[in-house]
């Protein structure tokens, strides 16, 4: 993408397309590790989801379900703040990509 | 109707408060602007003023209400000095970086420490690089004159940057003198209706104020930033012309005293100038072709402007009312001699820093660097490019 001069860009540091961190993949910063989610051991407390810093993850019919790894990080909030005795999600290794990252 | 008033400096910039009638004013009191504060808030409180006065529990978040309440649309003021300008000094750099027009009075006063409340500009020097515009005033008519037109200078849509209006601490803030307060109406309509850019509270249009910026944006917004301030100048020289011909006192980048024929001249700014016009005079009796330039706006500098009326000085002083410690000279100085340095034919330049904590400065102290620059003159040489005046040796 083709960046603006320093003439083309809106006064202020104003940025006119609000909510376009969406277009931002987060999870192109994931090195090495990322959340798995084990169902069997969620209590579906939404801590994980409360924790998240990049809102990566994922709800469905008011249930958590997995991560949206365009955007996880990997920093392991989730992993750390899960309360449950068996974990409901753990850190795994993955191979690090460096193109094109956090597709998957 | 316009009407001579008797207010000190505090008074007079409530006054203009009053007259703008501003849709936000957020500021936290704090010796000697203490009494602008007050003074607005009796405004309120009396139903004089319609725009909303919020009292934060610091100038860091008055500073901080001022962004806000700026990004959301609305016209903005504070007051604030010394330590509370400090306070305010992450939030000074994010106003003009946001090319928010907010426009702040400044009672000049001494930074801590050790603790003082009397007038000097360590205040505003220290925030010299935050990108604001800097008007300096010599009395409170001055004060009043030019916080009314920091307004149209700061919302022009050239500019879109803070100014802040500087008025020495307790010898302008506490000092009353009989001001001109020009007739409500015509300052209303001199400032006009203000006009917000992308205001945040335009629900039709979502945008984001102040998103983070990586490697690959911040450097290309910063040099939008500079184009603002870079800008100022021909508006500065509009504003302070049309007011003149609204008001009968026009202004312009800085005052220039007895300088025509003048072989050397003194560089001061704010109240002290007053003190030196009259030593001037003195001087000018006793023979002494001497002149003294009052610089009115500190940024942006006009450096070009100065140089051109100082080149021809065989040597000048240049007195600042604040130090820099470690550095070549105190601010105004090393403005001034970096100035000149363009042209072949030039002054010999010498620094008095002066007045710290309040410290006065007298008729005899002006006459004292006439002295000295006098021998400059006679003999073209430099003993000592750095003093200091009325300090004990």
């Amino acid at each position: 993408m083709k960046k603006e001069t320093w003439r083309e860009l809106t006064i202020g540091t104003i940025n006119l397309q609000a909510g376009n961190s969406v277009s931002n993949l987060t999870g192109t910063w994931r090195s090495g590790r990322r959340p798995e989610f084990i169902e069997e051991n969620c209590i579906q407390c939404f801590f994980c989801w409360l924790y998240c810093p990049h809102f990566a993850v994922h709800v469905e019919e008011g249930k958590v379900t997995g991560f949206n790894h365009d955007y996880c990080t990997g920093c392991g909030l989730c992993a750390e703040e899960c309360p449950t005795k068996e974990k409901a999600i753990v850190m795994v290794k993955e191979e690090v990509k460096l193109a094109g990252g956090g597709k998957k | 109707m316009s009407a001579v008033k008797i207010l000190n400096g505090n008074q007079t910039i409530a006054e203009a408060v009053r007259q703008i009638d501003p849709d936000v004013v957020a500021a936290y009191p704090i010796t000697p602007s203490t009494a602008i504060v007050e003074t607005i808030a009796q405004f309120k409180a009396d139903g004089l003023i319609s725009g909303e006065f919020v009292c934060p529990e610091s100038e860091h978040s008055a500073m901080s209400v001022c962004i806000g309440a700026a990004a959301a649309g609305g016209r903005v003021m504070t007051a604030t000095c010394s330590q509370g300008l400090a306070l305010m000094w992450e939030m000074l750099y994010i106003a003009a970086g946001l090319r928010l027009p907010i426009v702040a009075a400044i009672a000049n006063r001494a930074l801590s420490a050790p603790i003082n409340i009397h007038g000097d500009h360590s205040d505003t020097m220290g925030a010299r690089d935050s990108g604001w515009i800097q008007i300096y005033s010599e009395n409170c008519q001055e004060a009043y004159d030019n916080f009314i037109q920091a307004f149209r200078i700061a919302e022009h849509l050239d500019v879109r940057t803070p100014v802040l209006v500087g008025l020495d601490g307790f010898i302008i803030s506490h000092s009353a003198e009989s001001v001109l307060i020009e007739d409500d109406i015509k300052v209303r309509n001199f400032i006009g209706e203000f006009k917000p850019v992308f205001p945040l509270l335009d629900t039709s249009r979502k945008i984001t104020v102040g998103p983070i910026d990586f490697t690959d944006y911040y450097f290309e917004h910063k040099r939008g930033q500079i184009e603002g301030i870079e800008n100022s100048p021909r508006i500065i020289e509009e504003v302070g012309r049309e007011y003149g011909q609204k008001f009968g006192r026009p202004y312009g980048f800085f005052e220039e005293y007895q300088m025509e024929d003048a072989e050397t001249a003194i560089v001061v700014m704010s109240s002290a100038a007053g003190t030196g016009k009259d030593a001037v005079d003195e001087l000018r009796s006793e023979g002494l072709r001497i002149g003294l330039l009052k610089p009115r706006v500190f940024r942006p500098f006009p450096h070009e402007k100065i140089a051109e009326a100082l080149k021809k000085m065989k040597a000048v002083a240049v007195l600042d009312r604040a130090s820099s410690p470690g550095a070549f000279g105190a601010p105004l100085f090393t403005e001034i001699r970096s100035a000149l340095y363009d042209y072949n034919q030039r002054p010999k330049i010498v620094n008095y820093v002066y007045g710290l904590g309040g410290r006065d400065i007298n008729v005899e102290h002006f006459k004292e660097v006439a002295a000295k620059l006098r021998k400059i003159a006679e003999t073209g040489k430099v003993e000592e490019t750095l003093g200091y005046l009325n300090l004990r040796e």
